[in-house]
């Protein structure tokens, strides 16, 4: 039998080890899946990529259409969501002491920040797609403007309130109002924080899949018409992946490192970025 | 100074003050109506189903779009058996991870490796998904499938949860891949939360001659339980929403398998696969209500989790 | 116990030739919480009255009733009256924008606009006046010559204010509030944050502003009180306890509590 103190050395020394290799565990996959994408990603990853439509089985063609398509519906997802959400933002953290409003926004954007966005499809699939009676460009970047705003309001809310309150009371205290203050003090101080949660709900909805495949749907030629169903790299890689034809799957591989790569680009700036602000604060 | 230009300024102030408070506020309300929205168009659409099978539809077995039969019960096991293999997997694993970067890491590693774990997070669920399918399963199936049948599939009272022919794909690689996905979020969530203990309670016990698992084990987990839980939560709730890496992986079957090595279905992967090939009314209000029912789940478990982080929050306000 | 010593101004109060604020009956209630419990006292113009006493005695609390700065929060609340040149801050009626262009405030800890020098200042001229690009200039040139920065700033002036050391980003703030041209000027605790050489500088500055504004200012420094005030407040847990001339609350206190404080026998 052990002493007791040899026992707990024991079970400590077992723990930390547990615990070192959790993370080996979790680095272990971050590497395999990078290094995944990279081996079958990278010889597919040509310029005929970047120069040629999503081809029919069989024949060669690369993806600029699905990835234009994409950059547009992220473009317009953001510029509808941002604006909104940082107002809400503001909201919450600015007029937000008083009252049942404040507190329950807080609460139902938590729950609409983690909700599956694949309802968020069939959401926009019901009011809007069944409306105008077809799939859209709109429609897709509808309901990723649906996932931009609560990313938004959640770092706009909190990016605010790091800002002092010695600030606002300093502006106050010159007799500024109350919308000059949040304008031109407060939502200045802490822009730097509102545009890495901009960032990073961009690398979010830039991979998003599932709310695209009932709004957007997908389209096999240019298109520049928002009104038309478009295509968009996550729905195309969905179904070349899925499909049996080598062509297809090689230019899914080419997409999922295009997606993941810039994806994770954004990540890391949105960090550097946030990171190198607030130290010069 | 002039004091009309004053009285002119302060009317303008007045006005632009309530404008923006008002805009704000708005926009604000937008996000209780877009939840409000939601829900009632969830519930209009699937109306079709509920009053053709009602509460039926929870618990049958059917999916017949050709007879017109539908249930949701597959796809709601399905949903529930993936998303209990992921945290059987991701608690202890992201406990392992919060507990390193909070207490072992070095402290020039501690950011670049929460960093690390982070992108695991910011990584695309459709890339989990093919790389589930394409590399992950048939690893799975050649080597560690013939070793679950040979060991744990003879073993008494689980062994037929373990066994069935060796596809790679089906509920437990969903599940696995599932775990993949939602360590980063509970981690980064138990991370946090092992911050927060102050460190005038850490330093007591080790004070008192305990070991840094002791520590770990019996001060700051009892300590922040709650938060903890309400991570798990949090993770549970991603999992259960998950569809495109489940949809590569789990198999679309809509039987009821006893093996967790065979297909199945989830509610996120039916929708994600059946959707825009739905014909008829009956067929799309179905896989409508599906989605209802997906987002009461999550809603459900989302607000217990969001319920418990607020309770740890407050607490900590108080402590300070 | 100190009713006989606040309920009438006019005994403890000093000669004062004109008086620009008169706190009449204040009480302050942080929700339940009575912070200030009917307060007495006037403030003389163009003079220096400090607020000393320990901490949570009120003396920061009574400050920002002058501008209602509390207004920001809720559950906070104010009654009696305060009279500004005679006329009730307190009243609902009163603007609150147009009351704190009258009475200006610096604060603990600097607090520089994330803007540049100029801007900073500009900023508060901005809400009112409108200037034109000379006429700004010289005003922003006179806040920052009158807040002894000028010097330190003329080159730098489109750097952003948070570039400055601790002393100079106090002075841009009280550069800032003066540029507004207010009548008084709140200082609450100003150097608390600062270093003594730059403590020494504001303390100086304190002595040439007043020629130009009422100056209230609070402080848990008591020789900072002795050296830059004219008059002298003490309090204790909401109550005002003497209220005089400083040289006579320093030298020759009524009250045995303001002695034990100023001997440093408590606080």
């Amino acid at each position: 039998m052990l002493n007791l103190y040899t026992r707990r050395r024991i079970v400590n020394a077992v723990g930390l080890a547990i615990s070192m290799l959790a993370m080996a565990f979790g680095l272990f996959w971050l590497c395999w899946i990078l290094w995944a994408l990279l081996e079958h990603g990278l010889p597919a990853l040509t310029p005929v990529v970047f120069a040629q439509m999503t081809p029919p089985p069989g024949s060669s063609g690369g993806l600029l259409n699905a990835i234009a398509g994409s950059l547009a519906m992220t473009l317009v997802g953001t510029l509808i969501g941002t604006p909104i959400g940082i107002l809400a933002g503001t909201y919450l953290a600015e007029f937000g002491q008083r009252g049942w409003l404040a507190p329950v926004t807080r609460f139902i954007n938590d729950v609409l920040l983690s909700a599956p966005s694949i309802v968020i499809g069939l959401f926009v699939y019901e009011i809007y797609v069944i409306r105008v009676k077809h799939f859209s460009g709109w429609a897709g970047a509808l309901a990723l403007s649906i996932i931009v705003i609560p990313i938004v309001i959640r770092t706009t809310e909190n990016m605010l309130r790091l800002v002092p309150t010695t600030l606002r009371e300093a502006a106050a205290a010159l007799g500024a109002p109350q919308w000059k203050i949040i304008n031109f003090i407060t939502l200045r101080a802490a822009r730097a924080g509102i545009i890495t949660g901009v960032m990073l709900a961009i690398a979010r909805i830039s991979g998003e899949t599932a709310p695209l495949l009932f709004t957007a749907l997908n389209n096999q030629f240019w298109s520049s018409d928002m009104d038309q169903p478009m295509a968009n790299l996550p729905v195309v890689i969905f179904q070349f992946a899925m499909s049996p034809y080598e062509d297809w799957q090689k230019l899914a591989w080419a997409g999922a490192l295009l997606i993941t790569l810039s994806v994770l680009t954004l990540n890391i700036l949105a960090r550097v970025l946030f990171r190198q602000k607030s130290a010069s604060h | 100074m002039p004091t009309f230009l004053r009285e002119a300024s302060l009317k303008r102030h007045t006005i632009l003050d309530l404008l923006f408070r008002n805009l704000t506020r708005v926009s604000a309300f937008g996000v209780l109506v877009l939840l409000a929205a939601i829900i009632g168009s969830l519930i209009i659409g699937s109306m079709p189903t509920i009053r053709a099978f009602g509460f039926g539809f929870l618990v049958s077995p059917d999916w017949d779009p050709v007879g017109e039969r539908f249930g949701a019960l597959i796809p709601i096991i399905g949903t529930l058996v993936t998303s209990a293999i992921a945290l059987t997997i991701a608690i202890p694993v992201s406990f392992g991870i919060a507990l390193f970067l909070t207490e072992l890491s070095p402290r020039l590693l501690r950011r670049p490796l929460g960093i690390a774990i982070e992108l695991l997070a910011g990584i695309p669920s459709i890339i989990y998904g093919m790389w589930g399918l394409f590399v992950f399963a048939p690893l799975f199936a050649d080597h560690i499938e013939p070793w679950i049948n040979d060991h744990i599939g003879t073993m008494p009272y689980i062994g037929p949860f373990f066994s069935g022919p060796p596809m790679g794909i089906g509920m437990l690689t969903a599940g696995i891949i599932l775990a993949i996905m939602v360590i980063p979020f509970i981690a980064s969530v138990m991370r946090d939360v092992f911050e927060v203990v102050p460190t005038l309670l850490k330093e007591s016990a080790y004070g008192l001659g305990a070991t840094t698992w002791e520590v770990m084990w019996k001060v700051v987990l009892p300590y922040t339980r709650i938060g903890v839980v309400g991570g798990i939560m949090l993770g549970l709730g991603r999992a259960l929403g998950e569809t495109m890496a489940i949809t590569f992986v789990i198999g679309n079957s809509h039987e009821l398998s006893k093996s967790l090595l065979m297909p199945g279905n989830s509610i996120a992967s039916a929708l994600a696969n059946e959707f825009t090939e739905a014909y008829g009314d009956l067929y799309t209000s179905a896989l409508i209500e599906l989605g209802l029912i997906l987002f009461f789940i999550t809603f459900v478990v989302l607000s217990l989790a969001r319920y418990m982080l607020f309770k740890l929050g407050k607490r900590e306000g108080q402590v300070t | 116990m100190n009713a006989e010593y606040t309920a009438n101004p006019k005994v403890t109060a000093p000669k004062i030739i004109a008086k620009k604020i008169i706190v009449r009956d204040l009480s302050f209630y942080y929700g339940d919480f009575c912070a200030l419990k009917n307060i007495n006292l006037s403030i003389a113009e163009k003079m220096v009255t400090a607020f000393i006493g320990p901490s949570g005695c009120g003396k920061s609390t009574l400050l920002r009733t002058f501008n209602r700065m509390y207004q920001l929060y809720p559950k906070q609340k104010a009654a009696g009256e305060i009279l500004l040149d005679g006329e009730n801050i307190l009243d609902k009626k009163q603007d609150l924008n147009t009351l704190r262009a009258k009475i200006g405030m610096v604060f603990q800890k600097p607090t520089p606009f994330p803007m540049s020098i100029y801007d900073n200042i500009a900023f508060g001229v901005k809400l009112y006046e409108r200037l034109s690009k000379n006429d700004m200039d010289e005003r922003v040139e006179w806040a920052l010559r009158k807040a002894a920065l000028w010097n330190e700033a003329k080159d730098i002036l489109r750097q952003s204010g948070t570039s400055l050391s601790g002393g100079q980003q106090q002075r841009l703030c009280i550069a800032r509030a003066i540029a507004v041209k207010p009548q008084v000027l709140l200082l609450d605790e100003p150097t608390s944050a600062l270093d003594p050489i730059s403590t020494a500088h504001i303390e100086k500055l304190i002595d040439e502003l007043k020629e130009d504004f009422t100056i209230v200012i609070v402080t848990h420094n008591m020789q900072q009180a002795a050296r830059v005030s004219d008059y002298t407040a003490y309090m204790y847990l909401g109550d005002l306890i003497e209220f005089g001339d400083t040289s006579v609350v320093f030298t020759n206190p009524k009250r045995k509590e303001t002695e034990d404080y100023i001997t440093g026998r408590f606080g």
